[in-house]
């Protein structure tokens, strides 16, 4: 077939930000009728794509032709009037308003009040939809907000219809529901644009697949011929590097978490379900994962920025600490670094010797009768960017002026030389240099060396594989079994981070 | 030729205190424009304005008057601000804490006690504190606005003084006014200069904002204030309990409103009246952002703020202008430093047409 045979086909779609080529040359097409599934790691450009398809970028080059007509999709207003409908991973929903009344604000059509009602009514019966107009939507499930959102886009008949990770919300029975929906969509000819990275439901639902990594196509494929492990490999690559060593003296355990569970707070958390490790002392501890599937939340719970319900769940050199906060868990001997720099970990507009402050308390002594000890701080600060080779202009200058790189260091410095007996962080080398990358790992490796038991949670897995010595995956909540890198293959994990149960037979780490 | 604002890499420290510069010079146009607007010549009633009233030391000493409880609730304010916590409702914390504090010479009348003023401070605090302490308790425990809260508070403080001053608390002696028996000298802030009724409360407001100065740069309590401010996430990192801030910066902004209020009763105005504030509290809002809030800023802001409480009863005597001017001063003032503030932030770019419909293409 050619460009003008597809419903949709976008031609050698490139666009660029600042630092990362998020789509590189993309070729890409979509048939009437037909679901078509986006799958890709977080940071692979699927987003990206979708969103040049519904004019919230433009691309840098390419051509999008659009039932065989070349077209630029100026805004979602343009691509809502040409006929694609988007729904999005979170919804834009009024709690206060009725469901009607939501769908009235989205929905440019000269229909109102019960005749609106009559039209929501037929459309969700139309398609098994089941949605009361005159609920309010504060009251619905997640499952139904969706499916407002859905019949707002149903309402304006698409013939384009993109899902941004729909079931990322849904419990596995709204799920099928939803699948139920989108397949008799697909038979009245309607297009689905399924973006994922759950390998089974792409492989039971999705006719063609697409897939992506680092801003390219990788392959086309379909995904009911192909093996969920065969996709996981596409999707995650084979680049993985096998571990260098891994006979390793650990020791006893230091830090421990027991059956840690929490029920999200809305629908953007991520519920936590009975999440159990141990790490020893000179250990490295690998949690992976695509992002989104708890790791933030169980962040905020190992570093104590958010309480668990009882003692138990954690516990330092077997001294429970559920239950308090982050400086009882500082003088514990624990030390973190969360995923964002900027905003979370230091303060940017900030200058170093203010940002040791944030964590540096006690080891180095930086407050006198509640006053604060600048000089014991700059010489902190200054050590700090000394042995971690810190480049800045100054310790007095904002944090916000290093780079992301230099920042990084920073951080990684001033919480490993507190000496901590926990280390834990999140994401350490997300978006910076090669250089700074290789020093903060062997900086973390260093700190194992000398007996502190680490926690890395990252979506690196050449980041995991070089670092540590077991890893678990996190998928919606739940953290698998621990493997020992050198158990591993990227089949297992690509497997666990789309969230496919294996049955393990080889060497399931039990060293403690 | 259209303008395009671009985001600057980091804030501009420079344009953070240039702004308050421009926010003044385009209040000092845009007044002069409404001058010339209500018929009057605009030179001399800006000089009217501005510099007839500082033009002796009397003068000098009613400005530092005026200045000194602005400051006083400025720096208080400014803390909160930092914070992100929105207390709109200093005036009616200044109130309670006037009343509060003038209980006791109301009923010690006689008393000569070396102790009386002292007292009336701590209670004057102690008021400004409890009523703070409402919106504290209300968005802490019920996380209700404290932009709301505060400020209606105000609209109950004042009938509570109100109610007090037109009924228990009324002069027997005094021919029905609603006011209050007029202080016994024990309980009266000294003058520190004769000639002028310059009192000891400037220098309490002097001392109060340079404490605050070092409190807030040099402690670990105003440390976390700051970080709290400026990234939400980093004072989570750190260990900060958002809710305790809360209480602090309530607390602390009450106390100091409630001690400029009994300042005030128990300095120029020596009994309990049912206005004993030109809306002070409210003004301090404006002094506190054009101070940057920042003590030494605050300082000079609030001498700005208090010059136009003055030039505003000085255009109304000599020119016959309603009084209200003042308020449309100060309202211009923060207008103005509102939006300049947006130039911290960003830089104009001056784009011809040909290169902007390029951009738009993009």
């Amino acid at each position: 077939m050619s460009a003008t045979d597809y419903l949709l086909s976008m031609q050698g779609i490139t666009k660029a930000f600042p630092g990362v080529v998020a789509n590189d040359s993309i070729d890409f097409e979509i048939a009437e009728g037909n679901i078509h599934a986006l799958l890709g790691e977080n940071g692979a450009g699927k987003s990206t794509l979708v969103k040049i398809i519904y004019g919230y970028y433009s691309a840098d080059a390419g051509t999008m032709y659009w039932q065989g007509e070349p077209v630029k999709v100026s805004s979602p207003a343009h691509a809502r009037q040409m006929g694609i409908g988007m729904v999005f991973q979170h919804f834009s929903l009024f709690d206060a308003m009725t469901v009607r009344e939501n769908i009235e604000l989205a929905v440019t059509s000269r229909k109102k009040g019960l005749e609106l009602a009559d039209e929501i009514r037929s459309v969700s019966d139309t398609y098994g939809l089941e949605l009361d107009p005159d609920r309010d939507v504060f009251s619905l499930s997640v499952g139904e907000r969706q499916r407002v959102e859905i019949v707002r886009c149903l309402l304006q008949s698409p013939k384009l219809l993109i899902m941004d990770e729909p079931t990322s919300v849904l419990t596995p029975q709204e799920a099928d529901k939803l699948f139920a929906v989108l397949r008799r969509l697909a038979d009245q000819g309607c297009a689905v644009l399924y973006i994922s990275h759950k390998l089974e439901e792409i492989r039971i639902l999705c006719h063609q697949a697409t897939i992506l990594r680092q801003g390219k196509v990788v392959t086309r494929c379909d995904p009911t011929q192909v093996g969920t492990q065969e996709l996981a490999e596409m999707m995650i690559g084979k680049s993985l590097k096998p571990p260098t060593s891994n006979a390793k003296e650990t020791g006893e355990v230091v830090f421990s978490v027991r059956s840690l569970s929490r029920s999200a707070e809305n629908e953007r958390n991520i519920s936590l379900k009975d999440i159990s490790f141990d790490v020893c002392a000179s250990e490295v501890f690998g949690i992976a994962g695509v992002a989104g599937n708890g790791q933030t939340e169980l962040m905020g719970m190992l570093s104590g920025e958010v309480l668990a319900d009882q003692e138990s769940t954690v516990s330092i050199n077997n001294v429970d600490c559920g239950r308090v906060g982050v400086q009882a868990r500082r003088n514990l001997g624990m030390a973190s670094v969360p995923e964002e720099r900027l905003g979370h970990g230091v303060v940017g507009n900030m200058s170093l010797t203010e940002n040791v402050f944030l964590s540096g308390h006690k080891k180095y002594d930086l407050s006198r009768n509640l006053l604060m000890h600048f000089s014991n701080a700059r010489t902190y600060s200054q050590k700090i960017c000394d042995e971690f080779d810190v480049r800045h202009s100054g310790i007095h200058v904002d944090a916000s002026s290093l780079s992301g790189g230099n920042l990084q260091k920073f951080l990684m410095g001033r919480e490993i030389l507190q000496y901590p007996a926990v280390m834990i962080a999140s994401q350490p080398t997300w978006g910076i240099d090669a250089g700074s990358q290789a020093a903060i790992h062997q900086s973390l490796l260093n700190l194992a060396e000398n007996g502190a038991a680490v926690v890395v949670i990252s979506q690196d897995l050449d980041e995991l594989m070089a670092l540590c010595d077991r890893i678990s995956v996190m998928f919606a909540g739940q953290l698998s079994e621990s493997y020992s890198v050198s158990s591993l293959t990227a089949q297992t994990i690509g497997l666990l981070m789309g969230g496919a149960r294996i049955e393990v037979s080889q060497d399931v780490e039990n060293a403690n | 030729m259209p303008i395009r604002l671009v985001a600057r890499q980091t804030h501009s420290r420079l344009m953070t205190w240039l702004t308050p510069i421009m926010a003044l010079v385009l209040s000092l146009i845009a007044g002069s424009i409404v001058f010339s607007l209500l018929g009057y010549p605009p030179l001399t009633s800006l000089y009217t304005f501005f510099l007839a009233p500082i033009s002796d030391l009397y003068g000098v000493s009613e400005l530092i008057i005026k200045a000194a409880p602005l400051a006083m609730i400025a720096v208080g304010l400014s803390m909160g601000f930092r914070a992100n916590v929105w207390n709109i409702g200093a005036e009616g914390q200044l109130t309670i804490g006037a009343v509060v504090g003038s209980a006791l010479p109301i009923y010690f009348p006689e008393s000569g006690n070396a102790l009386m003023l002292p007292a009336m401070l701590v209670l004057g605090v102690l008021g400004g504190m409890a009523w703070a302490s409402i919106p504290a308790f209300l968005k802490t425990k019920m996380n209700t606005n404290e932009i709301l809260t505060s400020l209606l508070l105000v609209y109950v403080a004042v009938l509570v003084l109100s109610t007090l001053v037109h009924g228990p608390w009324r002069d027997p002696g005094g021919f029905n006014f609603p006011e209050s028996v007029v202080f016994q000298d024990a309980a009266l802030v000294p003058g520190i200069l004769s000639g002028t009724r310059l009192h000891g409360g400037t220098i309490i407001a002097l001392l109060v904002v340079l404490s605050v100065w070092i409190l807030f740069s040099r402690s670990v309590a105003g440390f976390q204030v700051r970080v709290a401010g400026l990234a939400p996430s980093a004072a989570r990192y750190t260990g900060i309990h958002f809710n305790r801030m809360v209480w602090y910066v309530l607390l602390g902004a009450g106390g100091l409103a409630g001690l400029a209020g009994i300042i005030e009763v128990a300095g120029p105005i020596g009994q309990l009246q049912p206005i004993i504030s030109p809306g002070y509290g409210f003004s301090a809002i404006i002094v506190a952002f054009l101070g940057r809030l920042h003590p030494i800023g605050i300082l000079f802001a609030s001498l700005v703020l208090a010059l136009s409480y003055l030039g505003g009863e000085f255009v109304q005597i000599k020119m016959g202008l309603p009084l209200g001017i003042a308020g449309v001063f100060q309202g211009m003032l923060l207008f103005f430093l509102l939006a300049s503030d947006v130039l911290i932030n960003y830089r104009v770019e001056w784009r011809t047409s040909r290169t902007f419909g390029r951009a738009g293409t993009e």
